[in-house]
């Protein structure tokens, strides 16, 4: 039989200096607008003279930051484990359920609607509840951001386990896989780029839900996270301090969506259409 | 010649009421080279996935020879797609089938590699699906419907989304792997090329209902090349096959 040609990489073609040229703008662009907003509103404050309690410039919530890094930490510490606790509590019981669901259509239609219920109902209509359920804070706090971040993953995850392929599924079929077979080797891979995006959406999420809970709760004392630090900043008037909290805030949400960003690109990076860098 | 397998009666009507077979009876023997040609809609590719048992016999039968000991072990499929794992490397690709059955990356590897040299991918184990060319994929999928050793090969149209000349290639390295192994081939096409110049019989199908109006055996000799496309005879069957279509089409129910 003749030998065939090399591989078709006609979408990986380089043109080495305009690529990395526009690789180092597009990292760049960001940051860029990021310090022009910045400059903008330091300008603005110092400029029009705006109270610090109104709106305190930029450089004094770096400051204020600075100044109070050590009880930001330990705040930003408790929320970062409700954040990732409950991320990780979504993604094994997502994930499971989704798993579940594929092969059993009967448990699906039972608890599909569980599902879309806990996806609907407002958060803060339901953490008093589960507040006045539950006697440990935390307890309560993981499972409020659990239930904000569980759908995505859920719906992503069941989307994709049936998006396989299926000519595949008839060729598995052929092969007398068995259900587990079938899982491994075709229903998790084909699901990854779905769950990812849904990990991608969670991740902020249980975040949010980190955070909202704790406003709920209104919680005091040693275990709080930075959702306290901002009610407490609010009611003591420091703004600069409401604002740092919320700097944090910010910067992990930041922080969250460039670390799945990053596990998008190792884990589909060399062969789904949405990771693969090439000549548009 | 042995049976390998035996329509009897066949007929398929899916849920909807559509009638895609009706009174199929057909005897395929072993080491046969069988093309299905018909127009569409006549249930050429609904035939083979029910020889594939991957839908079922509405009624009739279909009856396996005694040698076949397990005969869904012994049949392979390929699709009109290529149908590849993107995620998977080729090598991975290929391995599947014996994945399934329980063997190890290890021990599948000179198979595999076997394999893949046949069909002139061996220095392409290692790259994506997405690396290689339409004809290279299909190329890659019929070297996974090989690395069983299959009793019975099931082609769909795999070259129907080909260009032309990566589809006579593509012709000529089916026929050298069906000649050094004869299995027996059932190939689904819509080219009254292709068909004559693969096999060494032609059931022609009409559609509405789906039946079958022709059987041709093409009286030719193997090996085939290039050439045989340019011989009187290989024109003259081309003619015979043409007017069993053209009467296909003037069959519609």
């Amino acid at each position: 039989m003749a030998k065939a040609a090399q591989p078709a990489q006609s979408r990986t073609s380089p043109t080495p200096a305009r690529h990395a040229g526009a690789g180092w703008l597009q990292r760049a662009l960001p940051f860029l607008v990021l310090l022009l907003a910045l400059l903008g509103w330091e300008a603005l404050v110092r400029i029009s003279k705006i109270p610090h309690y109104i709106l305190p410039a930029p450089t004094l919530v770096l400051q204020t930051l600075w100044e109070n890094l050590g009880s930001l930490m330990t705040s930003w510490l408790f929320t970062m484990k409700i954040t990732f606790g409950a991320l990780l509590l979504a993604v094994v019981g997502g994930v499971l359920l989704a798993s579940l669901f594929s092969l059993n259509k009967w448990v699906e239609l039972s608890l599909f609607p569980f599902a879309i219920v806990l996806q609907v109902t407002p958060i803060v209509a339901i953490a008093p509840l589960i507040l006045i359920f539950i006697d440990s804070t935390t307890v309560a706090l993981l499972l409020c951001a659990w239930i904000v971040a569980f759908f995505p993953i859920l719906s992503n995850t069941v989307v994709g386990l049936r998006s396989a392929d299926h000519n595949l599924r008839d060729l598995l079929i052929l092969y007398r896989a068995s259900p587990w077979q079938t899982l491994r080797y075709l229903l998790v891979p084909s699901a990854m780029p779905y769950f990812i995006a849904g990990l991608k959406i969670a991740g902020g999420l249980s975040l949010i839900g980190a955070v909202v809970a704790e406003f709920t709760a209104g919680a005091a004392g040693k275990e709080t996270g930075l959702a306290s630090r901002i009610l407490e900043a609010g009611f003591r008037t420091e703004i600069p301090k409401m604002f740092a909290a919320l700097v944090l805030v910010s910067l992990t949400g930041i922080m969250i969506y460039l670390i799945f960003n990053l596990v998008s690109r190792l884990v589909l990076g060399a062969w789904h259409e949405s990771e693969i860098k090439g000549d548009r | 010649m042995r049976n390998l397998l035996e329509l009897r009666s066949v007929e398929k009507r899916y849920d909807n009421g559509t009638l895609a077979l009706q009174g199929v009876d057909l005897a395929i023997g072993e080491h046969q080279f069988v093309s299905f040609l018909g127009p569409s809609g006549c249930g050429k590719s609904t035939a083979l996935r029910m020889i594939a048992g991957l839908s079922a016999v509405t009624s009739g039968e279909i009856a396996w020879s005694d040698a076949l000991t397990d005969h869904a072990q012994e049949i392979s499929f390929v699709f009109q797609e290529p149908t590849l794992m993107p995620w998977a490397r080729v090598f991975d690709n290929v391995w599947l089938p014996l994945r399934v059955k329980g063997v190890s990356r290890q021990a599948a590897r000179e198979q595999v590699d076997g394999v893949l040299a046949k069909v002139g991918l061996e220095q392409f184990a290692t790259v994506f699906p997405r690396e290689l060319s339409g004809g290279m994929k299909m190329r890659v999928s019929i070297a996974r419907a090989m690395v069983t050793e299959p009793r019975l090969l099931l082609m769909d149209e795999p070259f129907a989304a080909l260009d032309e000349m990566t589809r006579f290639k593509l012709n000529n390295e089916t026929l050298a792997l069906w000649q050094a192994k004869r299995f027996t081939t059932i190939f689904v096409t819509h080219s009254v090329y292709e068909s004559v110049y693969l096999s060494n019989r032609i059931v022609v199908m009409a559609a509405r209902p789906g039946r079958v109006i022709a059987d041709l055996p093409i009286d030719e000799p193997y090996p085939r090349s290039d050439a045989f496309r340019a011989t009187p005879q290989y024109a003259r069957w081309c003619v015979q096959v043409s007017l069993a279509l053209q009467q296909a089409g003037e069959h519609h129910g």
